[in-house]
């Protein structure tokens, strides 16, 4: 018997197992591979690289860089200078630069690179490049003549910053860090904006996602126990949403909740409140809220039901035969089943509600913006790169969370439908 | 058909009738009275009501009218968790996240017994189904019959008086159904318990009961211990529904106390004894069993009447031989014979004669 274990297996002919097991399932291999090919191709094209060139984006920015040579290899051979008061060569090179800015009409990008950390440099690149090419050494005094400003420690601070095309710039800035005088530190309380925003973000991705699991639980239950016929009925009207444009529900939810809206008068005419009491449910946190909850119910009902379709009634009747109350019942039996599902709807809306623009965007008003409100922001405002620093910041804490779920649930666990 | 419910009986149904659409009746007019350890059979075809009456009896159907009463108390009001009845599923309802063990102690906990009391009756039930080695595995990583095995250990751990069986060993394969079947009828034994049995298999409804009661068409058609039932079926639904039957129809010639003449549709007459049969004239149908039908003269009662037959095959079946003939006006009548080293070897196409004991061949209503 050891002996045979030890021996290679051969086919009758002669060759190896393995490699004729190989041999015989390459073909088959090749063709699903071809199956799968077009989606794959499709996926890595208008995905997978997107994505990565927007990451890269994050930290990655030759604005300034690029067009000003001199500054860079100076800032390379003097890493030891003192910001606070740069030596004449600096200021010679950056003259230099600003003349150079000035021919290749660079002065735009390179002072709205350096602006992204340090406020107000447009502007003032814009006056240095006019009036470099008429400046005499020395370059410092010269400089200063035309504005003082460009003596600033953040000013050089920022430049030596964006002198290197990789910076981790963005992401500082992302979390709420700002460039001062004396380098690097947190921003006051007024500007901490954006971690301020990831938290707010996701407590309201928790309330929402809470508030799915409490409304999707009874009705997935009633889809998954009504016989046929109306249980069919109930799937229609829970997928309806699905087959509406988003941007009418989420208008229509303005139509309900605004403060002349359908919602208050029925109110004020009920006499609950007065016409001048009206309620702010729109325009606000409330108002994304009560529209995110609605358009994302249907992802928290349909993975429930696909797992509540499939537990037996019999367990339910085998626990009540066993002496237990329909509550104990419930509490022992029937909840601790259900729970791969709670965890895939779970998962599922708060992802989504993590990543949601277009409601809080129409529904929100300044209140209830989450963070891909401000992601959509700075790219219409063209700072590509702190868009993407703060997506690739949302990117990575939804991963750390898939992550965390995964050692805590499992994955497999996991049951969409 | 049925009997009149006993004042003393442990389990009693009176005139139940059970309705899920306000139209038709599922089960009408039940009366049913079950004895104190006794293992009762509800057999039938499926939608002939038998599961209608185990739910209700086990509170998770209401009877649409009429009382049903557990050890003197009426039940219809009290809920399934208050009965105090044990139930074993057909597909086991095993909860898939608890172990075995977990599973046994559900009943105990939830009606507040300490921890060392359970487990000591955990234990007890898990070694009446030999099972005392699995209290910490998943009922996944069971068997089948080890899963059944749980459940009737789950069902019998916290003392029922009364248990209830809906089908329990219909999703094993024939040997080890047989193996259980022996294992219940044991435990039934050694209990004390009662026992009321669901099942649509006639084998297994004879082999384990005290009586049988055979269902169809929302009635109990009999009520009988396995032997009357097989031998003297009291209507041709019970005759057909119970083994194997060959039937001949005809009409009654001459009738005098349970000895009947029945003329058949062919001409032949042949003896038969008179079950429900009222009046000479009548249509009757006769069901004789085919382990009883002879064909050697010398194992016939002097005198009876006897058919021509022609062997049309013969099925060799391993214990017996199993010949389909042509008698009378039936194609597919059957003869058994047990398979004697010095059985005579019928080949198709041979004529014989055929005959029985009049008390095998019953005259039923048609």
């Amino acid at each position: 018997m050891a002996e045979a274990a030890t021996e290679l297996l051969t086919t009758a002919d002669g060759r190896p197992l393995k490699a004729a097991l190989q041999a015989a399932q390459a073909r088959a291999r090749r063709r699903a591979l071809l199956l799968v090919l077009p989606l794959l191709a499709f996926v890595l094209l208008t995905f997978l690289i997107p994505i990565g060139y927007m990451l890269k984006r994050s930290f990655e920015h030759d604005g300034f860089a690029a067009s000003a040579p001199a500054l860079v290899q100076w800032f390379a051979a003097n890493p030891d200078y003192d910001p606070a008061n740069p030596p004449e060569e600096a200021y010679a090179a950056l003259v230099q630069d600003l003349a150079r800015m000035q021919d290749e009409k660079t002065t735009g990008t390179s002072g709205t690179r350096i602006n992204y950390s340090v406020a107000g440099t447009i502007s003032l690149f814009k006056a240095g490049a006019r009036a470099a090419a008429d400046l005499q050494p020395p370059f410092k005094e010269a400089l200063l003549a035309v504005d003082k400003n460009w003596a600033r420690p953040a000013l050089w601070r920022g430049m030596e910053s964006a002198s290197h095309v990789y910076t981790p710039e963005f992401y500082l800035v992302a979390s709420d860090r700002k460039l001062t005088d004396d380098g690097w530190a947190r921003g006051g309380d007024k500007e901490r904006i954006y971690l301020y925003l990831f938290f707010k973000t996701f407590l309201i991705s928790g309330i929402i996602t809470v508030l799915c699991l409490l409304l999707a639980f009874p009705v997935a239950h009633l889809l998954a126990t009504l016989p046929m016929a109306k249980s069919s009925l109930l799937m229609i009207l829970v997928l309806l949403p699905f087959w509406t444009s988003l941007l009418v529900r989420t208008t229509s939810w303005i139509v309900l909740l605004q403060e002349q809206g359908v919602v208050n008068s029925l109110l004020v005419s009920a006499g609950l409140i007065g016409n001048d009491g009206r309620l702010q449910m729109m325009y606000n946190m409330t108002g994304t809220i009560v529209a995110m909850t609605h358009v994302l119910l249907p992802f928290m009902i349909l993975p429930l039901y696909s797992v509540m379709r499939v537990i037996p009634p019999s367990y339910a009747r085998a626990a009540r035969s066993l002496g237990a109350t329909s509550w104990t019942t419930f509490r022992r039996i029937y909840l601790p089943q259900t729970l791969p599902g709670i965890a895939a709807g779970s998962l599922l809306v708060f992802i989504l509600a993590v990543g949601y623009y277009i409601t809080p965007a129409l529904v929100g008003g300044a209140d209830g913006q989450l963070i891909s409100n401000l992601i959509a922001f700075h790219m219409t405002k063209s700072n590509w790169s702190l868009a993407a620093a703060i997506a690739g910041m949302l990117l990575v804490s939804i991963l750390l969370l898939y992550w965390l779920y995964d050692r805590l649930v499992g994955i497999d666990r996991l049951k969409f439908g | 058909m049925t009997l009149e419910p006993r004042n003393d009986a442990f389990v009693a149904f009176e005139h139940v009738q059970k309705s899920y659409d306000g139209v038709t009746l599922v089960v009408k007019d039940l009366n049913l009275s079950i004895g104190k350890g006794e293992f009762l059979t509800m057999l039938g075809p499926s939608g002939s009501g038998k599961t209608t009456c185990l739910m209700m009896l086990a509170g998770f159907e209401t009877a649409t009218n009429g009382e049903i009463r557990l050890d003197g108390t009426p039940i219809n009001q009290v809920p399934p968790h208050k009965r105090g009845i044990g139930m074993v599923f057909q597909n086991y309802a095993l909860f898939p996240h608890m172990t075995v063990g977990e599973n046994l102690a559900f009943p105990l906990e939830v009606r507040g017994m300490g921890k060392s009391d359970r487990e000591a009756k955990i234990k007890r039930a898990l070694d009446m189904v030999q099972m005392g080695a699995f209290a910490n595995r998943r009922p996944a990583q069971l068997s089948g019959g080890q899963q059944q095995r749980i459940a009737l250990a789950r069902a019998l751990v916290f003392d029922p008086k009364l248990v209830l069986m809906d089908e329990p060993l219909g999703a094993l394969d024939k040997q080890l159904r047989e193996h259980m079947q022996f294992e219940i009828k044991h435990l039934h034994e050694n209990l004390g318990i009662t026992v009321v049995y669901v099942t649509h298999d006639q084998g297994e409804a004879l082999t384990m009961s005290d009586r049988v009661a055979v269902f169809n068409d929302g009635k109990i058609q009999q009520l009988a211990p396995p032997a009357d039932l097989y031998e003297r079926p009291d209507n041709s639904f019970v005759a057909q529904f119970i083994g194997e039957n060959n039937k001949l129809l005809g009409t009654i010639e001459e009738l005098s106390g349970d000895k009947a003449l029945v003329r058949l549709r062919t001409g032949e007459l042949i003896d038969a004894t008179a079950v429900n049969i009222k009046e000479k004239g009548q249509q009757t149908l006769v069901s004789i069993r085919p382990e009883r039908v002879e064909f050697k003269p010398e194992m016939m009662p002097a005198g009876a009447h006897t058919l021509d037959a022609e062997v049309v095959e013969v099925i060799y079946m391993g214990d017996i031989l199993r010949a389909v003939l042509k008698v009378a006006d039936s194609d597919g009548f059957v003869m058994k014979m047990r398979n004697t080293l010095g059985q005579t070897r019928l080949s198709p196409g041979q004529k014989i004669k055929v005959g029985w004991h009049p008390q095998d061949a019953r005259a039923l209503d048609p």
